[in-house]
């Protein structure tokens, strides 16, 4: 039998190759090099809208109304995909859209994210009454449908971007809190947490130094998610008429218009249709493949 | 002599994972009609690829390189899929190993044991039944209308081997497999199962391949046997020739590695370290001449 | 033991029904909306103003307007609608027929489509056909049931113009019903060319609905599936001779059923409550497009009705998962 003794294990070499660094785990991944890439050309075209979008999105030209998509007959150069039913470039206001729905989609989701997941953590990590009260709460929130619960709390905060944001929050924050309190309750009983305790770390030391980083890699995936909801509900709450003004460009109100008419002007509705779609698929796949590529590294 | 009913000749297996490593090396046995054939060795050694071969369940990483497994007339490994199946059930069947699983636990014990009756002897819905009442009569349970209506979870391990005996054997089938049925059942048990299918092999006058690790547990049921280590055949005899005239080294070790309740002061001997080594000697001198027959 | 169960549910179910009618009902009258200022003529005077608010109950306390309100609820008087002035259970009555039919439908075709997918894809397993089938599942979990809805609308409207835009039914058509129930009635009554008419013109948004539902069901059931089919049991049952389709159907499916029937329950609740928009873009005339009018002109006892009636529904649909999964357990039935 080999003799083992302490000095023997530092001694033993290194098995294998480290593990990859997290960047290049990413960079691997093919969801999240292509989704993320789209998601990176949204944002560099919402920033530099006016300076990319070939015409100007609020300009209005009865003579050029429903004018179709360039290759189709009676199109006119200048407007590669038509114009709407007021002479507006439907190409601009797309690019322009992108603005609201990506604003809506960082803000929203990154504020749902964090009072989601701060209550999360205290109710986790605290327990007692504290935990059940918010348990309680997240189970009455979650009794509301959805969809009827944001354009209830938009029509009565009244329209605007403000009012799209915070319902969003207010619906969402409970799909970050539940997930957080789990994840949090299942590393609080860990060994090595209960081991800083009694060493005597402090409370929220052991939150953030601990338990947080070990949280990380759901919380990641679960906000990439969430943009990719809002994105939709803020085209859902346009689409009814609920967001912000009816002249700046939104996804939603442009798809609102084209389905009216739709049987004139069918790219009025493609067009916005198409680019929430790929937005969606776009965030969807991010966070699909941030899930499987940041897991079990940070789960050391 | 009897026409043997499973004739496996020079079947040969590799590892597709393991670098293309030999599995089975030319391994040769027959069954005959209303025998019962051992098939011994330890973890490892392939018996339980072989039984997979025949049955036609074999991983996708083990490819067989050579031979055929002869059943009345057909050889298995030639047959498609759907040649196989029409065998398998009707003429072969399956005594798994781990009661506990082999059933499903979301269906009842008599749909489970009168659907193969129903699919492969045609029988209807109410024959399958009565049939099954029969054969849980054979294998000795007591209250064979309860167990029909139960759920796996509710019967003992022993209770269901029984059934599983039970359904196997009821299907008349030529050839059973027993994969080492005993091995996850408590010992008091054991005797009483190994009891129950040399009854009903001889009964019914069934083949039986029974699989162990267990040079003790073959003993006691078995007409002839065959050693395997490393998939390679290193005795083949009688029951009484090899265990009491046993002519290899490795076989004279098994034997002596069996606790026996009649000679307490000898303990588990393992294989002593010469005859590992001789026998790894012999089965690369044994590979480096099959490679010399093929490339000669 | 199930009795218990099934109690515990009901009670916190009330728990959470009564917490829900609170938060509405403060959250209406707390914050700035009035709905009588949006229903009166222009130039009438504060005391027209007035008078209709004491008509409504508007003008009393809070705590006096909810009292007033809980004792009708639970005397089955939700109070009358300030925008259809009619009685808030009448019209919920009458329009929550079409939901549930459109509800159910979208439950079945996703149901079917899914599992049949699901059990394709198992089939198929470490295929290249179970790759494609990854792929476009994997798209597919991403797009909402509002999105489908538009794209079918560009689809089935504009491309190929086979289907209608909008409605339940055709008017000519919708005469001599007994009940709301317009679907169920024309195919048991055996009016199959009015139950004909009425699935055209459900056609687009159960699938709007559907569709979500069924990606969720493909993957999970799939998953299930394939792992059911490593068990022993299986294996056995392989050796019996059963084929591989049986061996999925008779075998692996009633294993693999319970997580997927759990997921389904919490999805279908997601489904009525996708109801709201799906109904608004093909305007059927079901409860989910009143409730957008209703909050749009601040209808307040009409969405209060609404979401105590939403709020109901999705709680009967998680105590009907819970029993289906503990029945469907032999283990559980037996404890």
């Amino acid at each position: 039998m080999e003799h083992w003794s302490p000095t023997s294990i530092s001694a033993a070499p290194d098995t294998g190759p480290a593990p990859p660094s997290i960047a290049v785990r990413l960079a691997r991944d093919p969801k999240v090099v292509f989704a993320g890439g789209f998601i990176l050309l949204l944002i560099v075209l919402a920033i530099f809208a006016s300076l990319i979008a070939p015409q100007d999105p609020l300009a209005q030209n009865l003579l050029a109304g429903t004018l179709p998509p360039a290759g189709f007959p009676d199109a006119e150069p200048g407007f590669l995909l038509g114009t709407d039913g007021l002479g507006r470039d439907v190409l601009s206001r797309v690019i322009f859209g992108a603005r609201i729905s990506l604003t809506v989609a960082f803000v929203a989701a990154g504020l749902a994210c964090l009072i989601g997941s701060l209550l999360g953590l205290l109710a986790g990590f605290l327990g007692g009454w504290v935990e059940v009260v918010i348990s309680r709460l997240v189970d009455v929130w979650m009794a509301f449908p959805p969809v009827l619960l944001s354009i209830l709390l938009v029509a009565v905060l009244g329209t605007g971007l403000h009012s799209v944001i915070a319902a969003i929050v207010v619906i969402d924050w409970t799909r970050f809190c539940r997930v957080v309190r789990t994840e949090t309750m299942g590393q609080a009983q860990m060994d090595y947490v209960v081991a800083a305790r009694t060493i005597g770390f402090a409370r929220p030391a052991i939150l953030f130094r601990e338990i947080l980083p070990n949280v990380m890699p759901v919380l990641i995936a679960l906000l990439t998610l969430e943009m990719g909801i809002a994105v939709v509900v803020e085209a859902i709450l346009s689409f009814v008429g609920l967001s912000v003004s009816s002249d700046t460009p939104t996804w939603g109100g442009m798809i609102a218009e084209g389905r009216k008419i739709v049987h004139e002007a069918w790219w009025v509705l493609a067009a916005p249709l198409a680019a929430l779609f790929a937005t969606v698929v776009a965030f969807k796949q991010l966070s699909d493949g941030l899930a499987r590529s940041l897991d079990p590294v940070l789960r050391r | 002599m009897t026409t043997p009913r499973l004739t496996i000749e020079t079947l040969s297996a590799i590892s597709l994972r393991d670098g293309n490593k030999p599995v089975l090396r030319r391994v040769s046995l027959a069954v005959d009609t209303g025998e019962v054939h051992g098939l011994v060795g330890e973890s490892g050694a392939g018996k339980s690829t072989i039984a997979k071969a025949i049955l036609g369940i074999i991983p996708s990483q083990v490819k067989i390189k050579g031979g055929r497994i002869d059943f009345e007339g057909t050889d298995l490994l030639s047959l498609s899929a759907s040649g196989l199946r029409a065998v398998l059930g009707r003429d072969i069947a399956l005594i798994p190993q781990d009661p506990s699983t082999a059933l499903n636990p979301a269906r009842r014990i008599d749909v489970q044991m009168t659907d193969g009756l129903r699919l492969k002897r045609g029988l209807s819905a109410k024959e399958a039944r009565v049939r099954a009442h029969a054969l849980l009569e054979e294998v000795q349970i007591r209250d064979p209308e309860r167990v029909l209506n139960s759920y796996p979870h509710q019967l003992s391990g022993g209770m269901r081997q029984r059934v599983l005996i039970a359904a196997a054997f009821g299907l008349e089938p030529k050839l059973v497999i027993a994969d080492e049925p005993t091995t996850a059942l408590d010992v008091t048990v054991q005797k009483q199962i190994l009891r129950l299918i040399r009854a009903l092999q001889e009964r019914h006058g069934t083949s039986v391949l029974f699989v162990s690790h267990d040079l003790g547990v073959v003993a006691k049921i078995c007409d002839r046997v065959t050693v395997l280590y490393m998939g390679k055949v290193v005795e083949q005899g009688t029951t009484t020739d090899v265990l009491t005239t046993p002519r290899h080294a490795y076989t004279k070790a098994l034997l002596a590695a069996n606790p026996r309740y009649d000679r307490p002061d000898t303990g588990l001997e393992p294989t002593p370290p010469e005859v590992i080594s001789a026998l790894r000697a012999e089965i690369s001198a044994f590979d480096v001449s099959l490679l010399e027959s093929r490339d000669g | 033991m199930l009795l218990a169960v099934v109690a515990n549910r009901v009670a916190m179910a009330l728990l959470t029904l009564a917490g829900v009618a609170v938060v509405v009902f403060v959250l209406l009258r707390v914050v700035p909306g009035d709905p009588v200022a949006m229903m009166i003529s222009p130039g009438a005077g504060p005391a027209d103003i007035a008078a209709l608010k004491a008509h409504y109950g508007l003008d009393a306390p809070l705590l006096t307007q909810f009292w007033i309100w809980i004792k009708g609820v639970v005397t089955g008087d939700f109070g009358t609608s300030i925008t259809l002035h009619v009685y808030v259970t009448e019209v919920l009555a009458a329009r929550l027929p079409a939901t549930i039919e459109l509800a159910i439908l979208a439950l079945i075709v996703a149901v079917l489509f899914g599992g049949a997918v699901a059990i394709a894809g198992t089939l198929m397993r470490r295929t290249f056909g179970e790759t494609i089938i990854d792929g476009l599942n994997s798209i597919l979990l991403a797009v909402p049931d509002f999105i489908w809805a538009l794209a079918l609308v560009l689809l089935f409207a504009v491309a190929i113009p086979v289907l209608p835009l909008t409605g339940r039914i055709d008017p000519e058509l919708a005469e001599g019903f007994t009940t709301r129930f317009y679907l169920a009635e024309s195919v048991l009554t055996g009016r199959f060319a009015v139950a004909a008419d009425i699935m055209s013109h459900m056609a687009m948004p159960t699938l709007a609905l559907a569709l979500p539902l069924a990606a969720v069901i493909v993957r999970l059931l799939k998953q299930s599936l394939k792992e059911a089919m490593l068990q022993d049991y299986v294996l056995l049952a392989r050796i019996k001779g059963f084929r591989e389709l049986r061996l999925v159907l008779q075998e692996a499916l009633r294993n693999a059923v319970g997580p997927t029937l759990a997921l389904t329950g919490v999805q279908f609740t997601f489904l009525i409550g996708g109801t709201v928009i799906v109904e608004r873009i093909f305007s059927y005339p079901g409860i989910g497009n009143l409730a957008i009018d209703a909050v749009i002109n601040r209808d307040f006892p009409l969405i209060q009705g609404l979401v105590l009636l939403f709020g109901l529904i999705f709680i009967l649909i998680n105590i009907g998962v819970d029993l289906s999964v503990a029945a469907l357990n032999p283990r559980l039935r037996h404890a």
